[in-house]
């Protein structure tokens, strides 16, 4: 079995010493980790729903605008940053997997490695207050 | 292929009579493969390596893992380099903001070193090198990016008769949340993959590592789990730590071997040791 290029090894080890949910993706968008904190926000272990593709998991959590209107996939931070390779942000509500809806910011940055390989994107989540 | 071992000491010359054995010199390493020739690292083992090239070579391709000092020490003394008739290729890793030759140029030039690396007489070439595959002869080169401050390099050797695997300067267990049980989540992993002779960095022992965690070296236990995950037929400790004797290694040696046994060769990179691959 190949292994993973090392700035996704690293970024994973990242993630995974962090206390801030993150999600980690390859270049085509297919959902490598998210750690503990993200299981806690989304309602479910990494263990249990594996690794997704893009399509599965920008739709699964049905994101929506804070105006109430579904948000479409191409919208979400990480998806753009999967796209313009370039860090994006919003905020945005989304229906975790015991059914709650919370209110969160995400902050999505590409991984470029040396030289300018893009190796994939990571995005960290907030939970906003009162939600 | 032939392997020959020129120096395994990590990150300082040790030479001393408790040395001996394994040497005290820095990582270098000859591998032959008919009319090729590979260096492997430039470390101070290079000087044994001089009196050692066949008189039928006419190109030295030098694969740098990085640059730290203990793997370019030697290159300034070594003798090909003088040779208007050789064809020299460095092979090393790209760096983000400066390219190869300006890097390599920090050491070969004054007041660290009285020639230019631009001065050199031979026909030198410079290549970069990033998570990449090439040939060099008959021998298919794969590289990667791994677990060590700096970019650093491990290589793949791939040839007709069998695999080796060079690692001298790696951390596998930093990188890896649930190491060794997850090899796509390993570095180097794909490198040493099956490989007939790996050299794998073996600095530490484990209770040294407690002190040690981020400075990108192995533990011996760590080398051989790495070792057994990628299903390797014969591990060579590497770099070994410069503070060690022979005595001191050959027991640790003996007590990591006794502590995890395993259905492969372990031993120790040692100076003058050489190892065929196949046929040769």
């Amino acid at each position: 079995m190949s292994s993973h290029q090392l700035e996704i090894i690293l970024s994973r080890q990242l993630a995974d010493s962090l206390s801030i949910p993150i999600f980690l993706v390859d270049p085509d968008g297919n959902l490598l980790f998210y750690n503990e904190p993200a299981e806690e926000l989304l309602g479910k272990r990494f263990e249990e729903t594996g690794a997704l593709t893009v399509e599965e998991w920008s739709t699964m959590f049905k994101p929506n605008y804070i105006n109430g209107d579904p948000m479409p996939p191409k919208h979400l931070p990480l998806v753009k940053t999967l796209e313009n390779h370039q860090p994006n942000h919003g905020s945005f509500y989304i229906k975790n997997f015991k059914d709650k809806t919370i209110r969160i910011s995400a902050t999505a940055y590409p991984i470029i490695g040396r030289p300018d390989r893009f190796l994939g994107a990571m995005s960290m989540f907030w939970k906003n207050e009162g939600s | 292929m032939k392997i020959t071992i020129w120096g395994a000491r990590g990150s300082l010359p040790s030479p001393s009579p408790e040395t001996n054995e394994v040497g005290g010199n820095t990582s270098c390493v000859q591998v032959e493969s008919d009319d090729t020739m590979i260096v492997l690292d430039a470390g101070s083992g290079i000087q044994r390596l001089n009196g050692n090239v066949p008189s039928h070579i006419k190109q030295i391709d030098i694969l740098l893992t990085h640059l730290h000092l203990d793997h370019i020490m030697g290159l300034g003394f070594f003798s090909v380099l003088y040779n208007p008739k050789m064809v020299v290729n460095i092979w090393g890793p790209t760096g983000v903001n400066f390219d190869l030759e300006s890097r390599l140029t920090r050491y070969l030039s004054p007041p660290l070193f009285p020639i230019r690396l631009k001065d050199l007489p031979c026909q030198l070439n410079l290549f970069e090198v990033n998570h990449s595959a090439f040939n060099i002869g008959d021998l298919k080169i794969s590289s990667a990016y791994v677990c060590h401050p700096g970019p650093t390099l491990g290589f793949r050797i791939e040839g007709p008769s069998g695999i080796l695997t060079y690692i001298p300067d790696h951390e596998p267990s930093l990188g890896s949340s649930n190491f060794p049980n997850v090899p796509e989540w390993t570095s180097g992993c794909s490198l040493a993959q099956n490989s007939d002779i790996l050299l794998h960095d073996a600095q530490y022992t484990s209770d040294e590592y407690k002190t040690r965690i981020g400075w990108g070296h192995s533990t011996m236990k760590d080398a051989i789990l790495f070792a057994e995950m990628s299903k390797t037929k014969k591990l060579l400790f590497f770099h070994h730590d410069p503070g060690r004797t022979d005595n001191h290694l050959n027991s640790l040696l003996k007590k990591e071997i006794n502590s995890h046994p395993v259905d492969f060769e372990i031993g120790l990179a040692s100076e003058g040791d050489q190892f065929i691959i196949g046929e040769y």
